[in-house]
């Protein structure tokens, strides 16, 4: 359930358009419940885009970004058929992953 | 230099000012919007709705799939545009909150109290069982035509008691849900409020929930939209699938009937 993602990819013009709308609660550490109790940090640190197993995108996320998150990332040199994927790894050790062909 | 020709290009520019700024707001909104495209987190709401529907639960270990949502038993697709209706086995008018209640005490043995426990989301919850079902019911009438049921005495005596409520004034703020809602073009802080005593701003309204809201980041329900307008109006708390929320809905979807679902909705 955690490892959720819808993904697409798109060619455009020159470039190819990875769309990636990720499940995780994204919890930052600092809210509280109702009872008062804090929630546990929860939340994606590492993004990987891969074009054929190459890293093309990597990014350090933190906990302000939202929950559900989206990224959206354009690279050069992919062509229809070629596999992109995307990986995440959080703070707790998780990961998740999508995988897509190039439209 | 004259104070009063002074004080009047200050008020223009304010004025100016404030309408940018409402513009702007929308504007980022609708960018965001257009840059999620087709996607919308509810998408994984609603795939967990559709497993809680098949999923056996409850003292009886029965899954809802023969709940009747007024198409028959079991038929979910086109029901949710439908709603509320008349159901002639509770002799009420019922929205999909009501008949999901009714459902999971009649078929899976839930108590009320059990129902009513937590029907929405608290601060810090990741959704309800109700919400990704609602998200799901509703997503299965998505593109299809607003026609709740206006046959029955009962539906349109819903309808007049919605209406009624619609524009009842009370509270410490003396306030009705009309105070917001019933002009066209007017703004809560940088919020566009819709005018739901006419056809397009009913249709708008209706047609978008149950929503993922960004700011929440959860799928909320008509039913919940309903309570929290209670709430800001400091009345007493609306309860989930009462005979105050379903008519209040049914004002709703009546003024709006016609126009497609499009829900789950995204908002702010």
């Amino acid at each position: 359930m955690a490892s959720r993602m819808r993904i697409r990819a798109q060619l455009k013009e020159d470039y190819c358009e990875v769309k990636a709308l990720m499940r995780h609660p994204m919890e930052t550490g600092m809210r509280k419940d109702q009872s008062g109790a804090a929630i546990p940090a929860n939340f994606i640190e590492d993004v990987q885009v891969l074009h054929n197993d190459a890293v093309v995108v990597q990014a350090y996320w933190g906990a302000a970004v939202s929950a559900n998150p989206f990224l959206g990332v354009r690279f050069k040199g992919g062509a229809q058929g070629d596999v992109v994927k995307v990986v995440w790894r959080d703070n707790r050790g998780d990961s998740g992953s999508g995988e897509t062909t190039i439209r | 230099m004259n104070k009063g020709f002074v004080r009047g290009i200050f008020t223009v520019l304010i004025g100016l000012w404030s309408v940018t700024l409402l513009s702007d707001t929308e504007g980022v909104f609708d960018q965001y919007r257009e840059m999620l495209g087709d996607d919308n987190p509810a998408i994984f709401v609603i795939f967990d709705g559709e497993e809680i529907w098949y999923a056996p639960a409850g003292p009886k270990s029965v899954s809802l799939e023969q709940c009747d949502l007024g198409l028959g038993p079991g038929v979910v697709e086109g029901a949710y545009a439908q709603l509320p209706r008349y159901f002639p086995d509770v002799d009420r008018v019922q929205d999909v909150e009501a008949r999901l209640e009714y459902c999971m005490t009649q078929l899976q043995g839930l108590t009320p109290a059990e129902v009513h426990e937590k029907p929405y989301s608290l601060r810090g919850d990741l959704g309800t069982e109700l919400e990704a079902l609602v998200a799901w019911i509703a997503d299965q009438s998505s593109g299809l035509v607003i026609a709740p049921g206006q046959a029955h005495a009962k539906e349109r005596a819903t309808y007049a008691l919605g209406e009624n409520l619609f524009y009842y004034r009370a509270g410490p703020h003396d306030f009705s849900c009309a105070t917001c809602h019933e002009q066209t073009g007017r703004r809560i802080r940088l919020q566009a409020l819709p005018n739901l005593t006419t056809h397009p701003g009913a249709a708008e309204a209706y047609s978008s929930w149950p929503a993922y809201r960004i700011s929440q980041g959860i799928v909320r329900t008509m039913g919940w939209r309903m309570r929290d307008c209670m709430r800001q109006q400091r009345m007493p708390e609306l309860i989930m699938g009462s005979q105050a929320s379903v008519a209040l809905q049914t004002y709703l979807a009546v003024n709006g009937a016609g126009a497609s679902m499009a829900a789950p909705g995204l908002k702010r």
